[in-house]
């Protein structure tokens, strides 16, 4: 599939000659998709830094029984709150939709921008003003020691006085008001603006992936801006949408953050998934297997995602039959997520595959994936869910299951992807001593936290009673390991840029199809100089994405 | 410190493959063991069904990874370039994508059923002998016995500095809950100020305490011991240190504490308010 490089090559030889501002106005005026990007991933590595250390100094404080360093408990719970807000709205967020999904989406579909340039500005302004907002409420009063969750009416005026929770609800309102904007302008984009030939049914995997997310965004995100709102007016303008004394009720409230937060662990997994099939069929040097099953496994985990909200909520006191409906209804997610695994290991089944640093991640990930999602299958069920529920059970479950998965598939994407971003080659032994050390860290942290859970341990406590100290202490060494991984990782990125070998257009070879890889590295200013025509491929197989043979049109 | 944590690591060590098989033999099992892997001992036929139903879901939990980790390891040893440098181009297999996605659904039937039943199983006593009211407070609980003579008294945590031996740091109260054994207890939870949650892992009790709303839960515990709990839903400064302690007694034994307990707790005040060791806010 020679045709790749070539084919690109007449597109952008003019590149290096786009005029284009410079020094600060380049990045603060920015409209273009591939600066907003870059901008994005910076964000989410300075929040991943902030989120990463609170969650090291919480092991610090955890590794052994009794309470050593953190005497402000208060101060404990604004850890476990911020660690939450930022690693979910700062980190994997802006990095995989912001960062990658702004760098190659446009370039995987033939488009030579984002549709709204301005507002993807303003997109990314917004969330890095909600990232100093939330970074402020740390610092107002005793600061929001609610969890990320926010339940009122902890997080009442009555109860959190200061105004730490109004910065927090201002920071997700901003930050939420930019990622609507964002998933608007993927989705004018990814419908309108593709280039001739690029059909739905032949679009990457990952362009699919950001496409369900934008609008589990456009869904999801209001839902959460009107009960922070109601959230804000109870606080400080005397309503009670969340008070019984005046004929509200707490549960509303947590009704429709979870009919928000269900959806939003699959914004945070679903671009992964598209990352995650890219990797695996290139290194592989296959294409996906079973593409359209992929590509609407994915669409019917964002349908089912947002009639499963309640099973967060098992504890409550809901009623029998709610918890029998929602028990049925999260059970049936395991059947999409079933075949999304199944068709990454078809796709690798008989593949000549590359273990290359990225597909070292993407198997991670896989591994990491099916471990959280049996648990998944566990807690989905209110009758057992009593014995688990506020454990350290959904701590492992969810770290493996969303969050590690999602930074496993952020690192892979890096590594992908960071010669065309930058022009310069990552060190692949480097690359593969960080994975082996970060996967080795994040089982021994999280892995042990199963049992703990299952032994009873609450989460969001900064003491635990004695029985608990071994696996507390295997589990915090688990994160020292983690840290330096991720130390490593910044190291990595700071030793690319500084001294990586240039990067080819394409140094994945031939599994390597989609259409970023016909473009020169570092991509262009402006990527398409003339539209690119995509034929079904010759394989009689294609049509599928990476079947697709670019070429410039006449 | 550090020496008992050196100690703990030892003696888990030795103790831990022993707790996992023969946990509650020689204490009362109303607590987690070191090293412990798996659930707490149960004293409730609602746990026991918990303990049934999750072994069931461990067998399942355990074959599919076991499953597809030894699949990707086979395709890493034998499709990797050096052994099959020329890959197949194969996309699609109809068959096997039919076969995918229906056998997961059959496993998911037969992880349902049970699990259904248990849910209908557990959610609220049949024909209670009597009615246990619980009232969380930051941070503290208090209980009332209505059928009893109506009397309530508050279970405030006992400091580390003050403990007797064997009793639990952070899991010791100065009253605990009295309850009788092989007997029906309907449990209403309800709060006065922020969402608690009234959890006993060995008793398969977890239930929040919400605002303006008095959930009901049940037990019925098996054996006589001491069983304990904490606070399962973020409320504040002090959560972690929010016990719950129920002592399971005889009949008889408990008939004789609730005379006591009539007399005892009539002579106090109304319920003290946050005498619990609080930090401030700010």
């Amino acid at each position: 599939m020679a045709h790749g490089a070539a084919a690109g090559h007449g597109a952008h030889a003019h590149g290096e000659h786009d005029p284009h501002p410079t020094g600060w106005k380049r990045w603060v005026y920015s409209t273009n998709h591939k600066d907003i990007g870059t901008m994005y991933i910076v964000l989410s590595m300075i929040a991943a830094l902030l989120g990463g250390l609170m969650s090291w100094y919480i092991r610090l404080e955890l590794a052994e029984p009794g309470i050593q360093f953190i005497e402000d408990t208060q101060f404990y719970n604004v850890l476990v709150t911020a660690h939450g807000f930022l690693m979910v709205f700062f980190v994997v967020m802006p990095a995989m939709i912001g960062g990658f999904g702004n760098w190659f989406v446009p370039l995987m579909v033939g488009a030579p921008d984002m549709a709204f340039p301005r507002m993807n500005n303003i997109s990314f302004w917004l969330t890095a003003a909600g990232l100093v907002l939330l970074v402020m409420s740390a610092f107002v009063g005793g600061g929001p020691g609610t969890g990320w969750t926010v339940y009122p009416p902890l997080s009442s005026i009555a109860y959190h006085p200061d105004a730490a929770v109004d910065f927090g609800i201002l920071a997700l309102h901003v930050a939420g008001a930019g990622s609507i904007l964002g998933a608007i302008n993927f989705i004018v984009t990814i419908l309108n603006m593709r280039s001739p030939g690029m059909t739905m049914h032949r679009m990457p995997l990952f362009a699919w992936s950001i496409l369900i997310t934008a609008f589990l965004l456009l869904l999801a995100l209001p839902v959460l801006a009107g009960a922070l709102t109601m959230l804000l007016t109870d606080r400080n303008f005397g309503t009670h949408f969340y008070d019984p004394a005046g004929g509200g009720d707490p549960l509303l409230w947590q009704h429709l953050f979870w009919f928000f937060g269900h959806p939003e662990v699959y914004i945070i997994i679903l671009p992964a998934f598209g990352i995650v099939s890219q990797l695996v069929s290139t290194f592989s040097r296959k294409p996906v297997f079973g593409y359209l099953g992929m590509a609407y496994a994915m669409s019917a985990i964002g349908v089912v995602g947002f009639i499963v909200w309640a099973h967060h909520m098992y504890t409550t006191g809901l009623g029998v039959n709610a918890r029998a409906y929602f028990t049925t209804a999260t059970l049936i997610i395991a059947v999409p997520t079933g075949i999304k695994i199944f068709s990454w290991l078809a796709t690798m089944w008989d593949g000549s595959i590359d273990f290359k640093a990225p597909m070292l991640y993407a198997i991670g990930f896989i591994f990491l994936f099916v471990v959280g999602g049996v648990t998944g299958v566990a807690l989905a069920n209110a009758g057992i869910d009593f014995a688990l529920h506020d454990t350290y059970y959904v701590v492992a479950h969810f770290h493996y299951v969303m969050a590690i998965a999602a930074i496993f598939a952020m690192f892979g994407g890096y590594y992908y992807w960071v010669g065309k971003m930058t022009g310069r080659q990552y060190n692949e032994g480097l690359a593969k001593a960080q994975f082996w050390l970060f996967f080795i860290g994040v089982n021994l942290l999280f892995f042990p936290q199963h049992f703990l859970g299952l032994a009873g341990m609450p989460r969001r406590i900064p003491d635990y009673p004695d029985v608990y100290a071994g696996w507390n202490m295997v589990s915090s060494f688990g994160a020292l390991l983690t840290m330096l991984g991720t130390f490593m990782f910044y190291f990595i990125v700071f030793h690319t840029m500084r001294s990586g070998k240039p990067a080819e257009a394409n140094p994945w070879g031939e599994g390597a199809t989609t259409l970023e890889w016909t473009v020169a590295s570092p991509a262009p200013f402006h990527t398409h100089e003339v539209q690119p025509v995509i034929s079904a491929g010759d394989h009689g197989h294609g049509g599928h994405g990476h079947g697709a043979h670019p070429r410039p049109a006449e | 410190m550090t020496t008992r944590i050196l100690r703990s690591l030892i003696g888990g060590s030795l103790t831990g493959v022993g707790a996992v098989v023969a946990a509650g033999a020689a204490h009362a099992s109303g607590m987690a063991t070191p090293w412990q892997i798996n659930l707490q001992d149960a004293a409730s036929p609602v746990m026991e069904r918990v303990h049934g139903f999750h072994n069931m879901l461990l067998v399942i939990q355990i074959s599919i990874v076991v499953l597809v980790l030894g699949v990707l390891a086979y395709i890493i040893v034998r499709f990797n370039s050096k052994r099959n440098p020329d890959p197949s181009r194969t996309a699609h297999n109809t068959l096997l994508e039919i076969v995918w996605t229906a056998v997961p659904i059959v496993i998911l039937v037969i992880i349902a059923i049970p699990s259904l039943k248990l849910l209908y199983y557990s959610d609220r006593a049949q024909d209670p002998d009597m009615t246990l009211k619980v009232t969380a407070h930051q941070w503290y609980w208090s209980y009332t016995y209505p059928d009893h003579g109506d009397f309530a008294f508050d279970s405030l945590p006992v400091a580390a500095e003050v403990l007797e031996a064997g009793q639990p740091r952070l899991l010791t109260v100065d009253n605990p809950i009295v309850l009788p054994i092989d007997t029906t207890v309907q449990v209403l939870v309800t709060t006065d100020d922020v969402i608690h949650n009234f959890a006993v892992p060995s008793l398969g009790l977890k239930t929040d305490a919400t605002p303006g709303r008095v959930n009901e839960t049940w037990v019925r515990i098996s054996k006589e011991g001491t069983y304990y709990g904490m606070c399962s839903e973020l409320c504040g400064v002090n959560h972690y240190y929010m016990p719950i302690q129920v002592k399971a007694v005889s009949k008889e034994q408990f008939a004789a504490w609730t005379q006591e307990a009539k007399e005892k707790f009539a002579a106090r005040p109304a319920p003290a308010v946050a005498a619990a060791p609080a930090q401030s806010i700010q």
